[in-house]
């Protein structure tokens, strides 16, 4: 039989990270070997997903038990549709993450990154991101999380400066409660039903007390939640992620939270499918979508702006999921695919800018359109993504949604619909003032704009228009209010007001784009392999929209497989499963 | 099944005494509340285990309804092994945070100390106040009814 030899398969992207960690770890005198380890192992494993992917579809899930065991005394490893599509698209993203890391590298040398860690601790992260999505087992979901969170707390706090020690704290801290509320939870489930294999608990639970099983299902979800960064357990991520180095600020945007999004959307449909919650999970993602886009549209930082889209675009996720339907479900499970890939395309191309324009402050930049197209056009593409605008597949994505919502026709349902639109829209508005202010202003009127910001001590309510010719004629007014100065859609803080009286001493190391520009301190070109892989991900998120149709198709049957269970009881745990 | 209530006041405790030093400023106090913390949740692993029993080997003549369930114990193992490597990584990120503050407190969410400095900052919101802040005066008088805090 064929399947044999696939189902060998399964627990290589697993495997073959962690041998390549330990390789690159000895390897790490050696940078040129090191580097073509990390590459080898990780294409191999979009291979192996891929073929996973195939195998799953037209063969139903692949599972392997590990150590010959019976299932339920072995670990199961499961690559089900759901779980090889994750595999898939996570796949892709980091190995584009790791070329780019790569390109990146080169040119820092290694001041900010020491790539003798980097590597190594890269590939621990795919190895802890790949078992999630395969894990058949509640404790060795917990396993991988812990191994993705240790590879990810080590990159976050890479070279130990101040600024990435104080994120990284409040991050450490945070992943902590939800370890250990994850374990409590792995132990309630167990005095529960005696047993940690996903399929035996889908089993047993509905055999259960209806308030145990509460319990149990909202311990689980809180601590899902604090990972994917569900409102209100979503305040810790704005703040850890924008700090990291740009290629590891992508990983993790893209992949991390969607582990704990693809966490609950297992447990959901597998352990408690008559859920009680779905209002509950509706609510949490309005909550989510609201908060977070307004939060973005407070920021005047390209990365704090993108870490609080990731926030808000999470509530998407959850709102296909606590709709409970199949479309819902197909929904939730095509939005996760697409917005890993935007997202840390998005966050590659805000290292992009980083490089060529020295900052990511909206305050510093200007004129980035003209200076460098190239990363314009990378820079539109997967914004106008973002916000939804078709044909692209973050169009797609929401249409089928709010599709999935009105067929639901509850109250609370057309709520989130009107919600996830209106959220969209912000989007839009967020993205757009960023491009406005990063891309399409001059230099010159950005800094003639930080240059008539007040001191941050001086509370004049309106202030005069600043100097330079602005765009239409038109001359914005600077408003003050409550500590922040307003400037047409631009909202600046103290920090930016701070930062932008030390661009008018002239002592100061601190300059802008305008003033770097005129002392000829930026490099022209970037890196091809910096700018390839970020090209290449846009590429793919294109790529999405393209392949929309049969990519729908193939998450409608997914979400189909969710529901009905039998294909992954009956997989994991044979005839016993068919009850 | 009967559970030993000495183990669920235990572990209740080592939780309870965890979670209060982890709300604590400084990291390393941080690290203690989560060693006690982790030691709870083995304790809770222990009660999920149901009675104790004998040595769960397979011996000839030994009825398997006799052992203690073995599965709980290797969890513990394995979250022991993985609080050990958290431990040793909190207490790098505190020294790496003294070396370069002076202390190892937890700093503010950048949001966080926004609001605070917008609401120290601003005297004119009836919403907030900070003891030892604005003209006292004039805020006993607008708000009388919270002069007695």
């Amino acid at each position: 039989m064929t399947s044999l030899g696939l189902t060998a398969l399964v627990p290589l992207p697993v495997l073959l990270s962690l041998l390549g960690a330990g390789a690159a770890l000895a390897l790490s005198g050696k940078p040129a070997l090191q580097r073509t380890v990390s590459v080898v192992v990780l294409s191999s494993v979009v291979v192996i997903a891929g073929v996973l992917l195939v195998a799953a579809d037209r063969e139903g899930p692949q599972v392997i038990t590990l150590g010959g065991w019976p299932a339920g005394l072995g670990i199961s490893l499961v690559a089900d549709r759901l779980a090889a599509l994750m595999l898939l698209v996570s796949a892709i993203v980091t190995l584009a993450v790791l070329l780019y890391s790569l390109g990146q590298g080169i040119t820092e040398e290694d001041r900010e990154a020491p790539v003798s860690i980097y590597h190594p601790t890269f590939l621990v992260l795919v190895a802890g991101v790949s078992n999630a999505f395969l894990s058949g087992d509640l404790f060795n979901l917990f396993v991988s999380f812990e191994m993705l969170l240790f590879a990810s707390y080590v990159l976050l706090t890479l070279g130990g400066t101040a600024a990435r020690v104080r994120a990284g704290t409040i991050y450490v801290v945070v992943n902590l409660v939800s370890s250990m509320l994850f374990l409590i939870s792995i132990a309630a489930v167990y005095a529960a039903v005696g047993t940690l294999n996903l399929a035996q608990i889908a089993l047993r639970m509905d055999q259960l007390p209806d308030d145990v099983s509460l319990v149990l299902q909202l311990l689980l979800l809180v601590t899902f939640s604090i990972k994917a960064a569900v409102f209100p357990l979503s305040l810790w991520l704005p703040d850890s992620y924008p700090t990291a180095p740009a290629p590891v600020t992508a990983v993790f945007a893209g992949l991390l939270t969607k582990v704990g999004v693809y966490a609950i959307l297992r447990i959901q449909t597998l352990v408690f499918p008559d859920s009680p919650l779905t209002d509950l999970l509706l609510w949490a993602a309005l909550a989510t979508m609201l908060i977070g886009i307004l939060g973005a549209i407070a920021q005047s930082d390209i990365k704090r702006m993108l870490s609080f889209t990731l926030v808000s675009h999470i509530g998407y996720m959850i709102f296909g999921i606590g709709l409970a339907s199949a479309a819902g479900l197909s929904g939730a499970i095509f939005y996760v695919a697409h917005h890993i890939t935007i997202q840390t395309s998005l966050f590659l191309v805000v290292g992009l800018i980083e490089a060529r324009a020295g900052s990511t402050a909206l305050l510093r930049m200007g004129g980035l359109a003209r200076l460098a197209p190239v990363i314009g056009v990378l820079f539109f593409i997967p914004a106008m993504n973002l916000a939804g605008i078709p044909p692209m597949s973050g169009f797609i994505g929401k249409v089928g949604l709010m599709q999935a919502g009105l067929a639901d026709g509850s109250w609370l349902a057309l709520v989130l619909v009107a919600g996830s639109v209106l959220c969209s829209l912000l989007t839009l508005y967020a993205v757009a003032k960023t491009w406005g202010l990063a891309f399409w202003r001059s230099p010159e009127q950005a800094h003639a704009m930080a240059a008539a910001l007040p001191d941050p001590d001086d509370t004049t309510a309106v202030l005069p228009a600043p100097g330079g010719e602005a765009p239409g004629g038109e001359r914005p007014t600077m408003v003050h209010h409550r500590g922040h100065v307003h400037v047409g859609p631009a909202t600046f803080g103290d920090r930016d007001l701070e930062s932008a009286r030390a661009l008018r001493d002239d002592d100061d190391a601190a300059r802008d784009l305008f003033q770097l520009l005129e002392a000829d301190a930026l490099p022209k070109r970037l890196p091809a392999l910096m700018v390839a892989p970020a090209a290449a991900l846009v590429g793919v998120s294109l790529l999405i929209t393209l392949v929309g149709g049969p990519l729908y198709g193939y998450t409608d049957r997914a979400a189909v497989d969710l529901l009905e269970r039998t294909p992954y009881l009956s997989a994991v745990l044979g005839d016993e499963g068919n009850r | 099944m009967s559970v030993s209530l000495t183990l669920v006041v235990t572990a209740a405790v080592l939780v309870g005494t965890g979670v209060y030093l982890m709300l604590e400023r400084s990291l390393t106090r941080v690290l203690v509340g989560l060693v006690l913390l982790s030691n709870g949740v083995n304790v809770a692993f222990l009660i999920a285990s149901g009675r104790a029993g004998e040595a769960p080997l397979v011996v000839d003549g030994r009825d398997p309804a006799d052992m203690a369930d073995p599965l709980p114990q290797a969890l513990v193992l394995t979250a022991i092994v993985i609080t050990l490597g958290t431990t040793a990584f909190l207490l790098a990120m505190a020294h790496r945070s003294w070396q370069l503050n002076g202390n190892d407190d937890v700093q503010d969410d950048i949001e966080d100390a926004t609001i605070r400095r917008l609401a120290l900052a601003d005297d004119v919101s009836e919403g907030y106040e900070i003891e030892g802040h604005g003209d006292d005066d004039a805020d006993a008088a607008d708000h009388p009814e919270e002069d007695r805090g």
